[in-house]
């Protein structure tokens, strides 16, 4: 059949089809946290109804979590109740956590797939948009609000309208100093925040078959920021090879894997190539995902600037976006939070210091990654640097515990929103790569980083 | 469902949910009071007194249970609680060009009803509440229409007929999903 993975998937997985278009579809993983979770057990408590399947889900806390030292109760009496909530439901509910302190406590995207937990073929789902990063392995997975959270946790299955499917081929090799976070912030800035509302993204061709799982992860998490249900990639050797390092998998389990992928002549509802020599690194400057432009390219040149945004973000739309001095630089989130971003950063400051009057902070994004980056001494460059290396979670990425960018500062993050207030009221925020981030680092303002690479 | 109401003017696009509530909202347990917080870095003063001339200030105190918004309303985060903000407003439905679909979702399951439709049609209607705060727009949801008498506009939108059905007559879809419990017990069986 000339199917695509994503229908593969979606097929196997209908429980009982309501009408056109519209069926009861069974979920393999749900992944909880504490932000979204606390009404959705509730819900079951008045309901008076038992999880259907405990063993199926799998909870941490990340988003409100402090970075600096989390082994001390947290401070915010409203963070404090609502990661306590959790621990209280999923003790009731008989969910396992990994909540703070614990050795695979992290940022919910990172721990699923670093534990072997997230495996092709499957459908996850998790309160929280970001979910789409799972599709790194070849799964169906998207983020729900809470009262799917509540039906997750009574039926383990969710009433879903099919989305249609879109295939975004990226052909060539990339230039030297281009990263995974560059290519999906140019995919974005084309596509635009709605361009792929509502459909399910394939990501193909050479440049996603060359990437690593955690480059693919960065790819797939940014796909909600053009308006996709979830983005995926095809299961190859690297899936595999990624997923059997972690857990132990049947040789029968694995061609079955295989088997669900595109085929050749599979259908998409739509489908769009890019060339990957056109792709430079990138950064955003307004208040929209979809505003990234070429680090040697003026503000006024993101064709998806608004007059709004580019008063919020204070820039001058005839200025250089390279000339522009900072404040922040935050590395870390479910986008650029894994061990080889952390290397990356590290193989680029080693040696140098970070400008004098800018704030780096470094969030690994799991216990485990930060158990590795330690492991490797790159928390000892990181702190030769000048950089802060804390502790892991959502951290800056929204803001919701104390890691505030202040009002009026601009921030070069490694994360994937720069809504207005996200990391803070009144922060401005840019969106770049690990690499761009630590060049930023040092010099002090938005900063191509090529400019500070080797030749190959 | 039918309402009858004016509507409050958002011509802004992209409005995604950390717009609809920032993330500092969302550390309650419960469902309660984010109406109160909706559109907060938009709608108040640094000193928390609310910005006079912020045309959702000066019509919910009219009573408007209709939002008119830009293109791509809802993007962003899956966040349920922007949701539980608009319907704590009083907002029952909201007009726009596209909406997020996750935000739709969640609209849905909180009784608010996300009314698509083209942008000329959003243009009309956006130009005219702008000029005329007083304009009555009429939403049917059996019929599946929007209208506006004073533009002598009538426009049909679309809703899937199972989230038609849940809302017309108040079914649970949680509770539909539980009552599935056997069948998807049979279909775990089958796949295992």
């Amino acid at each position: 059949m000339s199917q695509t993975l994503f229908d593969n998937i979606w097929d196997q997985h209908v429980v009982k089809s309501i009408s056109e278009g519209l069926d009861v579809v069974y979920i393999d993983q749900h992944f909880i946290h504490e932000v979204t979770s606390p009404q959705a057990f509730d819900g079951l408590k008045k309901r008076g109804v038992s999880v259907f399947r405990p063993e199926k889900c799998l909870a941490t806390a990340d988003h409100n979590v402090p970075t600096i030292n989390q082994k001390d109760p947290i401070k915010d009496p409203e963070s404090a109740t609502q990661v306590a909530s959790l621990e209280k439901n999923c003790k009731e509910f008989g969910i396992e956590l990994y909540g703070m302190g614990h050795e695979n406590q992290g940022i919910v995207h990172i721990i699923g797939p670093d534990l072997g937990i997230t495996q092709p073929g499957m459908t996850i789902v998790c309160g929280d948009s970001h979910t789409s990063t799972h599709g790194a392995f070849g799964t169906l997975a998207f983020g729900i609000g809470t009262t799917q959270v509540e039906q997750v946790l009574a039926s383990q299955s969710l009433v879903l309208n099919r989305p249609k499917t879109m295939k975004i081929e990226v052909n060539g090799t990339l230039k030297p100093g281009v990263t995974a976070k560059d290519v999906i912030l140019y995919i974005i800035s084309k596509l635009g925040t709605e361009g792929a509302t509502g459909y399910f993204v394939e990501y193909a061709g050479e440049v996603f078959r060359n990437f690593s799982m955690d480059e693919r992860m960065t790819v797939c998490n940014m796909s909600i920021e053009m308006g996709a249900r979830g983005g995926m990639v095809g299961i190859d050797q690297t899936t595999i090879d990624y997923v059997t390092s972690r857990t132990e998998i049947s040789n029968e389990k694995i061609e079955s894997w295989l088997k669900l992928n595109s085929s050749e002549d599979a259908r998409f509802d739509k489908q769009i190539i890019f060339d990957a020599k056109d792709i430079s690194p990138m950064v955003t400057c307004g208040t929209a995902p979809d505003t990234g432009i070429n680090l040697n390219a003026k503000i006024g040149s993101s064709k998806h600037l608004s007059e709004k945004a580019l008063a919020y973000m204070q820039f001058d739309s005839t200025e250089l976006i390279s000339d522009q001095k900072i404040d922040y630089v935050f590395i870390g989130s479910c986008t650029n939070g894994r061990i080889e971003d952390l290397r990356a950063v590290a193989k680029m400051v080693e040696g140098k210091t970070k400008a004098e009057h800018v704030n780096v902070w470094v969030v690994p994004g799991s216990m485990k990654v930060r158990a590795q980056a330690i492991e490797e001494e790159l928390d000892k460059i990181f702190i030769k640097s000048g950089f802060e290396f804390r502790e892991p979670g959502c951290s800056a990425c929204l803001a919701m515990n104390d890691d505030k960018i202040p009002s009026g500062s601009l921030c070069v993050s490694t994360s994937n929103r720069n809504f207005e207030g996200r990391q803070g009221p009144g922060a401005r925020t840019i969106l770049a790569s690990p690499l761009t981030a630590a060049a930023s680092a040092i010099t002090g303002k938005v900063t191509d980083p090529t400019t500070m690479m080797e030749p190959a | 469902m039918k309402i009858n109401s004016l509507a409050i003017p958002l011509p802004i696009q992209n409005i995604d949910t950390d717009q609809i509530i920032p993330a500092k909202f969302l550390k309650q347990v419960d469902k309660l009071g984010y109406g109160k917080n909706l559109f907060y870095n938009w709608r108040f003063n640094k000193d928390g007194t609310p910005k006079e001339n912020f045309e959702l200030n000066k019509l919910h105190r009219k009573g408007a249970q209709i939002l008119v918004a830009g293109n791509n309303f809802g993007c962003g985060s899956s966040r349920e609680h922007a949701a539980w903000a608009v319907a704590g407003f009083g907002i029952r439905a909201v007009i726009s060009s596209q909406f997020a679909d996750i935000f739709k979702g969640n609209a849905y399951n909180n009784g608010i009803l996300p009314i698509e439709v083209s942008p000329e049609i959003l243009e009309e209607i956006m130009s005219v509440i702008s000029k005329n705060p007083e304009t009555e727009i009429a939403i049917d949801l059996a019929e599946q229409e929007v209208s506006v008498s004073a533009l002598n506009l009538k426009a049909h939108f679309d809703i899937s007929p199972f989230k038609k059905e849940c809302l017309l007559h108040g079914v649970d879809e949680t509770q539909y999903l539980i009552n599935l419990r056997n069948e998807i017990e049979s279909y775990e069986k089958k796949v295992a």
